[in-house]
């Protein structure tokens, strides 16, 4: 560990010791971790980090106070408490419950290092960086900074212009959080077109010649460049044209970022939507692997935990708590569960070398449940797992018929007859594509900013691409409502309502309702 | 660590408090409060104040499980024991209903500041007070049934070890008249009940369940609101159809009978009640009458008129009749009433059409500040 670090840490000594222990073990294994502070927090302000999602220093808004009095209530009443807490930062920053039995810390720690190996390694969380400390070459995270800053920013503002001002802004901006696009971190730069010609020579719009092949022969001209030709050529340079007469040329997936660069907004809006934006990014990351990280944690907790760390004396407790972990509810799936054993899968294949050519040719049962290669490769595949893949692609290449039967994985939905949630089917095919449904974009409807020049009437147009599902639509009228506030014109939505092409349109007075 | 969730959380709440604001009416009409009141907080539940998004209905969308079932079976409700584990659950589809507390003085000045009432005027009369004696110090004089023992023991002990007449040995401890302590009592006053309410209602064959309902559900907002000006609060119920007689708060909602309907024979009985128990000079009367206004006779009517004239008016601080439309009754008590008192400004008459009325009936009875 880099000593460039003061690891000042409120951790008693019997938990320091720990603490090194297990970072040791950690890294025998192979795991490969930021710098980890660990604090000890009393329930409360466990509490209050857990409502900022872990950034006690983040602006102030209500829901945070929301989350803090459910956190609370369902601590009193015992429903459930937060063991752990960790922060993808440099050095990673994790929380241990005060109180909690000497078991309970080392799973934590444990599990907090597998957290933070992952945070390190897995390439959606590159999108984080903010840098290269230039001495350690270590990317830089400094998101407690950033939010702590972010924070002040609001405040101040908030001491300007009122609570209730900002407030109701940022209500506005929490309803388009979801409406970013998780692949632009990925997507190369484009340089920005430069219309100088048209500047120069506005009458090169109209000169345009349509482009022809070349003819020597004049009795040929009529069948080198047909008119069919002539006008496909034309067509080609018209549509280019009509592009880049579009604003956006391309449809935008990152509706806040498009509204941040082209709406009318003061300041101080500017300023708090840039800060909603840059934190739904800073999370998407964990969105995007919630299955993957909470296995790979949970994965490396039970190991170390189990060939290290405990003594035989706290075996049972270590199991009680891990069992506790792993339990699954009816109705939704535990990622944790589904996580580490999909891993443990991985490395049982890759161990029997269950994989390739030959593997995927041989069908019979026998075959399949006796193969084994004796390949050892398993430990090194998870490895290169945890770095290279996010849950969708997780779940699309390792989800086998062998597992979906031996996890009893089924496919749920609603019957609307019965009026209530049913198992729908066990069969492979349809459980992996339900999840891989849920998972795609996080469950949640692909929105584009497809016009911002609507009807030529600067009239905002967002285009859903549904796919099966229609959008909840009371909410849809409430964040129709949301941009026309940050448009400050009208808004229109096209989808697909029960069926048909349908408009969603709300022009800052009244909502429309219509097909199209 | 700088705690600043207290901002936030107060933030919520108030905002809670405004949720339940714009909801009141819809908890008034749908009675949902009442039932759920515990000793003096009501818990409202209120839905979780969700962010709206673009995002599938719930319903729609169904998931992936892991374990037992058949193809067709439904998913338990129940949650799997252990759910305790590390990090948070999955926060997928589901209804979150959080239940906030508010004590009933809260929901008072709610109420309060939602329909714009005034603050009650007193009649100006002088509260009663009673007198009432607490042990709060120590004196050294005072009868021996008062006296404190610890106390007299340690001041003893105390002696001796001072004067080194303490032995460990044989700890004995002897008072002498200066070690002697006394419990002593300062007398307080204290304000007691100065209002009452005099719920009178018909529940003769025409009143239906419905209507009772609305009687309920009305009483109880009177009540919250009685209760929150004045410190003590007394309640009396009586029932009538051709006879009238006092029952207990129970019974007053609870009872059907199918007789006719005189109502003179309430009103006889609740100024009988004010003659014996509450002095006129030192209570704020209030006399609450709901019917659905279907009198036996005209000679009935006369009377009441003449009772309310003669005797329940003069004392009371409003008299207050509340007509409840029904499918049976004909509703010619109100007219009357208006009829014969329209100048008198201790009546004030309101029908109740619906539920989503009762609102607008509260508003009338109480919104003159009497």
């Amino acid at each position: 560990m880099s000593a460039k670090f003061a690891l000042k840490t409120a951790l008693p000594t019997y938990l320091y010791d720990e603490k090194v222990k297990i970072e040791k073990y950690a890294r025998d294994f192979g795991l490969d971790f930021f710098p980890t502070l660990f604090e000890v927090l009393s329930y409360d302000q466990m509490n209050e980090v857990a409502s900022y999602g872990g950034f006690p220093n983040r602006y102030p808004h209500w829901r945070f106070g929301m989350e803090f009095e459910q956190l609370s209530k369902s601590h009193e009443y015992g429903l459930s408490k937060i063991y752990e807490m960790v922060i993808n930062n440099t050095p990673s920053v994790a929380y241990l419950l005060e109180g909690n039995s000497i078991v309970e810390q080392k799973l934590v720690m444990s599990h907090v290092l597998g957290h933070v190996d992952f945070f390190k390694n897995n390439f959606t969380f590159k999108t984080t960086n903010q840098g290269v400390d230039a001495e350690t070459g270590q990317p830089l995270r400094k998101w407690i900074d950033t939010m702590a800053n972010d924070g002040s920013l609001v405040r101040r503002w908030i001491k300007r212009i009122g609570i209730e001002k900002v407030e109701e802004f940022i209500d506005n901006c929490l309803s388009l959080e979801n409406l970013i696009d998780p692949q632009k971190p990925y997507a190369p730069i484009v340089a920005k077109k430069v219309h100088e010609d048209e500047y120069e020579n506005p009458s090169t719009e109209h000169a345009a010649e349509i482009p022809r092949l070349r003819v020597d022969r004049d009795y040929m001209r009529e069948y080198i460049n047909p008119e069919s030709f002539l006008q496909s050529q034309q067509k080609k340079i018209d549509d280019e044209k009509e592009r880049e007469r579009k604003f956006p040329e391309k449809r935008d997936r990152d509706v806040l970022g498009f509204l941040i660069d082209h709406a009318p907004l003061d300041r101080w809006e500017h300023e708090i939507l840039g800060i909603i934006r840059r934190e739904a990014y800073y999370f998407a990351p964990q969105m995007q692997t919630k299955i993957m990280n909470e296995g790979w944690a949970t994965y490396w907790h039970s190991k170390i935990m189990t060939e290290k760390a405990c003594d035989s004396s706290e075996i049972i407790d270590y199991a009680d708590r891990t069992a506790g972990v792993l339990a699954t509810a009816p109705g939704q799936f535990n990622p944790y569960k589904l996580g580490v054993e999909l891993f443990r899968h991985i490395e049982e294949r890759w161990n029997r070398g269950q994989f390739g050519k030959e593997w995927e040719d041989c069908d019979t049962l026998e075959g399949r449940r006796n193969w084994d290669r004796r390949m050892g490769a398993g430990r090194e595949k998870v490895f290169e797992v945890r770095a290279h893949y996010n849950d969708i692609t997780f779940i699309d290449e390792f989800l086998t018929p062998e597992f979906v039967i031996e996890q009893k994985m089924y496919a749920f939905g609603y019957n609307q007859r019965n009026e209530r949630y049913e198992i729908e089917t066990r069969k492979y095919k349809d459980v992996k594509e339900k999840l891989l449904f849920r998972l795609t974009n996080g469950g949640q409807p692909f929105i584009y900013v497809e016009d911002a020049n609507h009807a030529n009437r600067g009239e905002l147009l967002l285009q859903h691409d549904h796919q099966g599902l229609d959008l909840k639509l009371d909410y849809a009228r409430e964040v129709l409502k949301s941009l026309v506030r940050i448009w400050k014109r009208p808004v229109e939505i096209h989808t697909i309502i029960e069926e048909k092409p349908a408009l969603l349109r709300f022009d800052g007075t009244e909502h429309v309702q219509r097909s199209r | 660590m700088s705690l600043k969730i207290d901002q936030d959380h107060g933030r919520f709440r108030a905002i809670v408090r405004g949720r339940i604001r714009q909801n009141l009416k819809k908890y008034i009409s749908q009675g949902e409060l009442i039932g759920k009141q515990g000793k003096e907080r009501v818990s409202i539940p209120i839905p979780q104040i969700d962010i709206p998004r673009f995002r599938y209905g719930d319903k729609d969308q169904g998931g992936v499980g892991q374990g037992e079932g058949n193809e067709g079976d439904p998913l338990s409700g129940e949650e799997a024991e252990g759910e305790s584990g590390a990090g948070k659950a999955g926060k997928d589809a589901g209804e979150h209903a959080l239940e906030v507390e508010v004590t009933l003085e809260e929901l008072a000045q709610i109420l309060g500041e939602e329909l714009a009432l005034p603050n009650i005027e007193d009649k100006g009369k002088s509260k009663i007070i009673n007198q009432k004696d607490r042990y709060v110090g120590i004196r050294r004089v005072g009868p021996n049934s008062l006296r404190h023992f610890k106390r007299t023991f340690r001041q003893a002990l105390r002696r001796q070890v001072s004067t080194g007449t303490y032995d460990a040995k044989r700890p004995v401890i002897i008072p002498v008249r200066d070690d002697m302590r006394f419990r002593s009592w300062k007398t307080e006053t204290e304000p007691v009940a100065n209002a009452v309410i005099i719920y009178m209602m018909d529940v003769s064959g025409s009143m239906g369940d419905e209507q009772k309902e609305i009687v309920r559900i009305e009483s109880f907002w009177l009540d919250a609101w009685l209760k929150h000006q004045y410190k003590g609060l007394e309640t009396r119920f009586i029932i009538h159809d051709a006879v009238a007689r006092e029952v207990d708060r129970d019974t007053f909602f609870r009872t059907r009978e199918s007789g006719g309907t005189m109502i003179s024979s309430a009103y006889k009985l609740a100024s009988e009640i004010i003659e014996k128990d509450y002095p006129a000079s030192e209570w704020n009367i209030y006399p609450f009458h709901f019917s659905d206004g279907d009198n036996w006779s005209v000679d009935d009517t006369m009377l009441c008129i003449d009772i309310l004239k003669q005797k329940l008016l003069p004392v009371s601080n409003v008299f207050c009749y509340g007509q409840v439309e029904s499918p049976y009754g004909s509703g010619q008590f109100v007219k009357d009433l208006r009829e014969h008192l329209r100048t008198d400004e201790r009546v004030i008459t309101s029908e109740i059409r619906d539920r989503d009325a009762i609102m607008g009936s509260i508003r009338e009875f109480l919104g003159k500040g009497k």
